[in-house]
C-alpha cells in the first residue's frame, strides 16, 4: 500500500509539458541520427549512431519509464544489465577491429 | 529452518484448484504454480520422449557405413529436429520450468509466484512454440535442416521451412523471458519472514541467477532470430558480404544468447545438486555463500565466453585469445561448486537412495564434460578437434550428463512431494545403473571418434569408424531400455504406487515444512524461518519426519 501510495505520488511529477520536451528531443535526436548517416565520418560513425541513441534510450528509461523516480533496487538491475551490454559491445569489437 | 508446522488433514493441491472448474479444464486454466509445474512437466517429458526416439534413430542409421534406415535428406532433418526438440523444449525450460515453477515459491515460503496468470501464459506461449515447430514439419518445403544453430548462409539459402521454424524459437523465447522475469520478482518480494537472501536454498539461488540469463539473453536470439526472417524473406543483406554484410555477425548474435542458454541449462541443475546432497549427506552444505555467489558468477562470467564456439569461423586472433582466457576462467566457480559438494560429503552420514546416486552418476558425468570442455577452450586443441564428434560427446556429457541426469535427479528427489506417492526404489537405483552404462557407451566412443576425425552431423562414415560407432549405437539402444523403465516406474508409482510418508528424506527446507502432496496455497500457516537452510538439527523439531 505504502508503496503504490509512494509510485503514485511520484507519477505527479512528470507532468504534460515535460513529457512533449522529451518527445521532441527524441524526434530530433533521430533527425539528428539521420543527418549524420549521410555524412562520411569513417571509422567513428558508428560509436557516434550507438552515442546518440544511448542518450535516446536514457530518456525513455528514465522519463516515460519512470525508473528515475522508482526504488533503488531497479537502478541496480538497470545498471547490471547496461554494464553486460556494454562489455558485449566491447568483446564483440575486440573481433570486429582486429580482424585481419 | 522455520517452525516446523506441517499442514496436515487439508486438501491437496489435486483436491482444490484455483479454478471453480473441474476436470481437465481445472488444469488448463490454473494459475496454481504447482498445477502449471506439472503441466510443463507433461508437455516436457513428452518432448523428451520424442526427442529421445529421434535420438535412437539417427544412431540406427549410422550402426553401419552406407545407408541403412532413411535418406540423406531425411537423416538432416532428424538431427536437426532431434537438436531443437532437445534443447529449446527440453533442457531450457525442464528443471527451470516444470521444478523452479514447483518449488521455488514452496521453497521460499510463499504461496504462489509473483504474476500467477503470466505464469499461465508462460506455459501457453510454449505450447504455441511447440506447435508452431511440428506446423513446420509438414508444410511445403519440408523439415527444417539447418542444424539446432541455424547458421547462415545455409539457413538462408535453403528451401526447408526455415522461417517458421526459427519463428517457432522467437515465441519460445516469450516463455522463457516471462517465466524468468516472475522468478526475479518472486525471489525479491515474496520471501518468508525471517528468510534473507543468505538463507535461501541454494536451488532458490541458482533458479535466481538462472532467471537473470532468462531475462538478459532471450532477446537477443529473438532479434537474431528476426534478422534471419528479414534476410530470407527481403535479402537485406544484414550477414551478406556482398551487400555490406557480416556473416560472422550472426554467430557473434547466436552465441551471444546460446552460450548463456547453455547456463540456462546447467545452473538449475547444480542448484538440484545443491539440494540433494546435504540430504543425503546430513550435513550442512560446505561452503554455502561461495555456492551461492558461483552461480552469479558463472552466470556473469558464462556471458562473456561465447566467441570460443566461433574459433574457427574467421574471428581474430586478438578476439579469440580474450574468449579462451574467458573460457577458462568460468570453469573455476564451476570447480567452486564440484569441491564444495565433495566436501560436504566428506564425514557425512550418507544415505545412497536413488536421487544421491543419480547425482553421483552426475559429478562423474559432469566433471568429464566439464573438463573436455577446457580441451575445446584451448586453441590449439579446437582447431583439431572442432566440429568434430568430440564436440558432440562433450555436449552430451555436460547437457545430457548433466542437466538430463539431475532432471531424473530432482524427479526422483521430489516425486514424494509432487505426487505424494513413493516409486520402486529398487528399480530407480537399477535405471541409475544401466543409465551409467549405457551413457557411456553411447557417448565414449564420440570422444574417441571426434580425435580420429570423424565430423559431426555426417551421414557416411569411413569403415575405421565402424566398430566404434556400433558400440555406440547399442548404447542407445540400452539408454531406450534405461528410459522405459523409469518412465515405467515413476508412471506405475503414481497409478498404484504406495502413499509416501510426508518427509521420506528427511529434508529441512521449506517445501518438506508442508505436506505431501502440498494444499492449494502450499502452506497453512505462512512460515517463519528461524535457522540456516541446511541446518539439520531441526529435524528432531518437524512433526513429519519419521526417521527409518
Amino acid at each position: 500500500m505504502e508503496y503504490e501510495k509512494q509510485t503514485e505520488h511520484k507519477h505527479h511529477h512528470v507532468g504534460y509539458g515535460t513529457l512533449i520536451l522529451i518527445w521532441v528531443a527524441l524526434i530530433a535526436l533521430t533527425s539528428i541520427t539521420v543527418t549524420i548517416a549521410g555524412i562520411s565520418l569513417g571509422s567513428y560513425t558508428l560509436f557516434v549512431a550507438l552515442f546518440i541513441a544511448a542518450i535516446k534510450s536514457s530518456l525513455v528509461i528514465n522519463i516515460f519509464m519512470h525508473i528515475k523516480f522508482d526504488e533503488p533496487i531497479f537502478k541496480v538491475f538497470l545498471i547490471v544489465s547496461g554494464f553486460t551490454l556494454i562489455v558485449i559491445f566491447i568483446l564483440t569489437f575486440s573481433d570486429f577491429i582486429y580482424r585481419g | 529452518m522455520a517452525n516446523g508446522a506441517a499442514a496436515v488433514a487439508e486438501k491437496t493441491f489435486y483436491e482444490e484448484g484455483t479454478s471453480s472448474r473441474k476436470g481437465i479444464l481445472g488444469w488448463l486454466l490454473s494459475t496454481d504454480h504447482k498445477r502449471i509445474g506439472l503441466l510443463y512437466l507433461g508437455a516436457v517429458g513428452s518432448f523428451f520422449i520424442v526427442g529421445v526416439i529421434l535420438g535412437i534413430l539417427m544412431r540406427l542409421e549410422l550402426i553401419a557405413p552406407g545407408k541403412t534406415i532413411m535418406e540423406p535428406q531425411t537423416y538432416n532433418a532428424v538431427f536437426t529436429l532431434h537438436g531443437v526438440i532437445m534443447i529449446f523444449l527440453f533442457i531450457i525450460p525442464g528443471i527451470p520450468a516444470v521444478f523452479g515453477n514447483f518449488f521455488l515459491p514452496l521453497q521460499l515460503g510463499a504461496k504462489d509466484v509473483a504474476f500467477p496468470r503470466l505464469n499461465l501464459l508462460s506455459w501457453y506461449i510454449y505450447i504455441i512454440g511447440a506447435i508452431l515447430v511440428l506446423i513446420s514439419l509438414v508444410l511445403p518445403g519440408g523439415p527444417l535442416d539447418t542444424g539446432w544453430t541455424f547458421y547462415i548462409p545455409y539457413s538462408v539459402r535453403t528451401g526447408a521451412n526455415v522461417s517458421l521454424a526459427i519463428f517457432a524459437a522467437f515465441v519460445l523465447g516469450f516463455s522463457s523471458i516471462l517465466t524468468g522475469l516472475n522468478f526475479i520478482t518472486t525471489v525479491h518480494r515474496m520471501r518468508a519472514p525471517g528468510m534473507g537472501f543468505f538463507k535461501m536454498p541454494l536451488f532458490v539461488w541458482a533458479t535466481y541467477a538462472t532467471a537473470w540469463i532468462q531475462v538478459i539473453a532471450t532477446p537477443i536470439i529473438g532479434i537474431t532470430i528476426l534478422l534471419v526472417i528479414l534476410e530470407r524473406v527481403f535479402g537485406v543483406g544484414i550477414f551478406d558480404p556482398a551487400l555490406g554484410g557480416d556473416p560472422i555477425l550472426y554467430q557473434h548474435l547466436f552465441w551471444i544468447y546460446s552460450h548463456p542458454a547453455v547456463y540456462i541449462m546447467i545452473l538449475p541443475a547444480m542448484g538440484v545438486v545443491s539440494e540433494i546432497i546435504p540430504t543425503f549427506a546430513r550435513r550442512t552444505i560446505f561452503g554455502y555463500k561461495a555456492i551461492a555467489i558461483s552461480s552469479l558468477a558463472i552466470a556473469f562470467v558464462g556471458y562473456l565466453v561465447w566467441a570460443h564456439h566461433m574459433f574457427v569461423s574467421g574471428l581474430s586472433d586478438t578476439s579469440a585469445m580474450i574468449f579462451s582466457l574467458l573460457t577458462f576462467i568460468v570453469a573455476l566457480p564451476s570447480g567452486v561448486k564440484i569441491f564444495n559438494w565433495v566436501a560436504t560429503m566428506y564425514k557425512g552420514s550418507i544415505d545412497p537412495k536413488p536421487p544421491f546416486i543419480w547425482v553421483m552418476v552426475f559429478i562423474f558425468l559432469f566433471s568429464i564434460g566439464g573438463l573436455t570442455g577446457l580441451v575445446l577452450g584451448s586453441l590449439a586443441t579446437d582447431v583439431h578437434l572442432h566440429d568434430t564428434y568430440f564436440v558432440v560427446a562433450h555436449f552430451h556429457y555436460v547437457m545430457f550428463g548433466g542437466t538430463g541426469t539431475i532432471f531424473f535427479a530432482a524427479l526422483f528427489y521430489w516425486y514424494p512431494k509432487m505426487f505424494g506417492k513413493m516409486y520402486s526404489i529398487k528399480w530407480a537405483n537399477i535405471a541409475a545403473a544401466l543409465f551409467f552404462v549405457a551413457f557411456n557407451a553411447l557417448y565414449f566412443p564420440k570422444f574417441i571418434m571426434g580425435y580420429m576425425g570423424m565430423p559431426r552431423r555426417y551421414y557416411d562414415y569411413l569403415p575405421e569408424f565402424a566398430d566404434l560407432q556400433l558400440i555406440s549405437t547399442i548404447g542407445s539402444w540400452l539408454m531406450g531400455i534405461t528410459m522405459i523403465i523409469i518412465f515405467w516406474n515413476l508412471i506405475h508409482a503414481l497409478l498404484k504406487g504406495p502413499k509416501s510418508k510426508e518427509n521420506p528424506w528427511g529434508g529441512v527446507t521449506l517445501e518438506w515444512h508442508t505436506s505431501s502432496p502440498p494444499p492449494l496455497e502450499n502452506f497453512h500457516v505462512i512460515p517463519t524461518v528461524t535457522h540456516e537452510p541446511y541446518d539439520f538439527s531441526q529435524l528432531k523439531e518437524m512433526k513429519n519426519y519419521e526417521s527409518d
